[in-house]
């Protein structure tokens, strides 16, 4: 059917608000990588390998140090496992950032009508979906590790999922968008991000390591994260901080991140797309 | 998601309309035709280390085919950006439909549509999600949406093919679904930059003959970014461009005209003595340009036996020629608009593709 002829209206369309786009960008993140079958068995594959192979070559020779029991690898890897899956997804979704930027639909959503707000809202919210849903998956081997989940301890273990999705996505976010490559975005993965999930108590404890490390340990975000999981999955063995203080960090966490990312998608400069 | 009002229960703030598409009144009045819907002011951009534009001022009239002409390096593709402010310039001003591209970025959005060079369709998703997503972009939704992609989907000619994925369209089709999502929201102007890369003579045809229609039909003003000159003949009106600075704006035809005269070719075996002995005898200005002594002059024809006879067996072969938008970029500019020998300057941040001029 034929719109209007002649002139055309002088009416502008409405605003498009923040939700919208923002649910817009959320949905096409999600049915996006779902539809990229390789890339979802990819970022558990390489985590589940890693958790197998070390946790049973560690196996029963390591000791925790300051524990009354002694766990198995398996089981003291477990949670830093589901960490790194997370971390994995939030890097893969938030690289589309660098690339959609210079040829991609983010394009077409930068010359929209569209507040930032909306982009960061959206793209961090698919992220988090996205990284949480494959946490969570990995929760099947649970119970081979001998996790035993209450309503409880399961809706917390739920909530501390989706804020380390929701962080580290933030922070992927924060770090993808004023980069024009994605060579520095491997280096940045490379030289910050993995090193930030080897201090988080994924794979060694807070309490047998030396000195400064131990420091390091205790100002990593992401340490209250694994120690959260853990203390939540495995309720008799000794945490290091309460779950209350983990989970308000995380939330902390959080917030500083989206803030950081929100901060950097709203300035304007002179750059191409920027 | 059928429910205009409400989505996961949150009331949304903007009133549905009945007619076609969320329209709200503009505080803006209606353009005038004498009033230029684009106004481009003393734009100057430089990256880093080098000026891209150097103080380029034009006006795009309402409802123009208007071309932006230049080879690779020229500042085309960095306009581009300033104007679908992707980009905001060293200094300088750009207006389009009123709005302010550096002050008003947000509300100048919703008048202008762009179609990209760089692929900005989402390959993993359907024709119709695309258009779905790009459709909530600029606020419309629901059944009004679906209304208004089916009916793009009818221009472009791939309403038959809305759910399938697109990347198994050729790249014809491709082009077509980005000039879809350019349209959707019903745009007063469309920005289009080098929108027949990759694609066959006869597509070709069908988007000119396309942007054409809109331009009558719908009153959309259409700006395209090229480097053909094939291309650019077609336009209204354009500006051409060469290393930042805008060298020529006007019709096609009236800066054809301009050359006064043909242009004619002569190949010889020292083409510099050539040149120098018909400055001599005819009192003509000739130049040698790759090889090849040229020379613009009324009534090409009858000089053609004239400097036959006066040279003989010195002229390899000649040709005489209409003059051509290159042409009026030699004149303009004193070379060719693709010399043999020189590297164009490397466009920041794209990868481009050398395209030589056929002949």
């Amino acid at each position: 059917m034929a719109t209007q002829t002649a002139t055309f209206p002088a009416t502008a369309p409405a605003s498009a608000g923040v939700l919208l786009p923002a649910f817009t960008l959320w949905w096409r993140e999600v049915v996006r990588f779902y539809r990229q079958r390789a890339r979802v068995v990819g970022v558990i594959a390489s985590p589940l390998l890693f958790w197998i192979v070390i946790g049973s070559g560690f196996g029963t020779s390591f000791r925790s140090g300051q524990s009354a029991g002694q766990q198995h690898y398996l089981n003291y890897f477990y949670p830093g496992t589901l960490v790194m899956i997370v971390l994995f997804t939030a890097i893969f979704t938030m690289m589309s950032v660098i690339e959609d930027r210079n040829e991609g639909f983010l394009l077409s959503v930068l010359v929209a009508p569209v507040p930032r707000a909306a982009i960061v809202l959206g793209k961090v919210l698919g992220g988090t979906t996205l990284a949480a849903a494959q946490g969570l998956i990995f929760l099947v081997f649970a119970p081979l590790v001998g996790v035993h989940f209450t309503l409880a301890s399961f809706g917390l273990i739920v909530l501390t999922v989706f804020l380390v999705s929701f962080a580290l996505t933030a922070l992927g976010f924060a770090i993808a968008w004023p980069m024009d490559s994605t060579q520095s975005f491997h280096a940045i993965i490379n030289l910050f991000l993995i090193p930030l999930w080897l201090l988080s108590g994924a794979l060694f404890p807070l309490s047998g390591a030396s000195g400064w490390i131990r420091w390091l340990m205790y100002a990593n975000p992401l340490t209250y994260g694994v120690e959260a999981l853990r203390t939540l999955m495995y309720p008799e063995a000794p945490s290091a901080f309460s779950l209350t203080a983990s989970i308000l960090t995380l939330v902390l966490f959080a917030l500083f991140m989206f803030g950081l990312a929100f901060v950097l998608a709203n300035r304007r400069t002179t750059k191409p797309a920027a | 998601m059928d429910d205009n009002r409400t989505l996961l229960g949150v009331e949304w703030p903007v009133a549905p309309n009945s007619s076609a598409l969320d329209f709200a009144p503009s505080a803006q009045p209606v353009k005038l035709d004498s009033e230029p819907i684009i106004a481009v002011r003393d734009l100057l951009h430089r990256y880093q280390d080098r000026t891209a534009l150097s103080g380029v001022s034009f006006e795009v009239r309402p409802a123009e085919l208007f071309g932006l002409l230049g080879p690779n390096g020229s500042g085309k593709t960095t306009l581009f950006r300033i104007l679908s402010t992707l980009m905001v310039p060293t200094s300088g001003s750009a207006t389009i439909a009123g709005f302010d591209a550096i002050r008003q970025p947000a509300a100048l959005r919703r008048h202008i549509g762009v179609v990209f060079q760089a692929q900005s369709v989402d390959l993993k998703l359907t024709a119709y999600e695309n258009l779905w997503h790009q459709g909530h972009l600029y606020g419309l939704r629901g059944p009004d949406l679906k209304t208004r992609i089916n009916e793009i989907l009818t221009r472009v000619g791939l309403l038959d093919r809305s759910a399938d994925r697109v990347e198994i369209f050729s790249g014809g089709m491709q082009r077509r679904i980005e000039l879809a999502k350019g349209l959707l929201h019903h745009p007063e102007v469309l920005l289009l930059d080098e929108p027949t890369t990759g694609l066959d003579p006869g597509a070709r045809r069908d988007l000119w003959q396309y942007l054409q229609i809109l331009r009558d039909q719908e009153r959309v003003s259409v700006i395209v970014t090229t480097h053909l000159m094939e291309e650019a003949e077609r336009c209204d009106r354009l500006a051409i461009l060469n290393e930042g600075t805008l060298v020529a704006l006007g019709t096609p035809e009236a800066l054809t005209r301009e050359i006064g005269g043909d242009v004619i070719l002569l190949e010889a075996r020292d083409p510099q003595t050539l040149a120098e002995r018909i400055r001599n005898k005819f009192h003509v200005d000739a130049t040698v340009m790759e090889n090849q002594v040229r020379l613009e002059i009324e009534n090409g024809h009858r000089f053609v036996p004239d400097v036959v006879e006066a040279f003989p067996g010195e002229i390899q072969s000649l040709s005489v020629s209409k003059p051509t938008l290159e042409d009026v970029f030699i004149h303009r500019t004193g070379h060719r608009f693709w010399s043999e020998d020189a590297e164009p300057p490397p466009e920041t941040g794209k990868k481009k593709n050398k395209k030589k001029l056929p002949h």
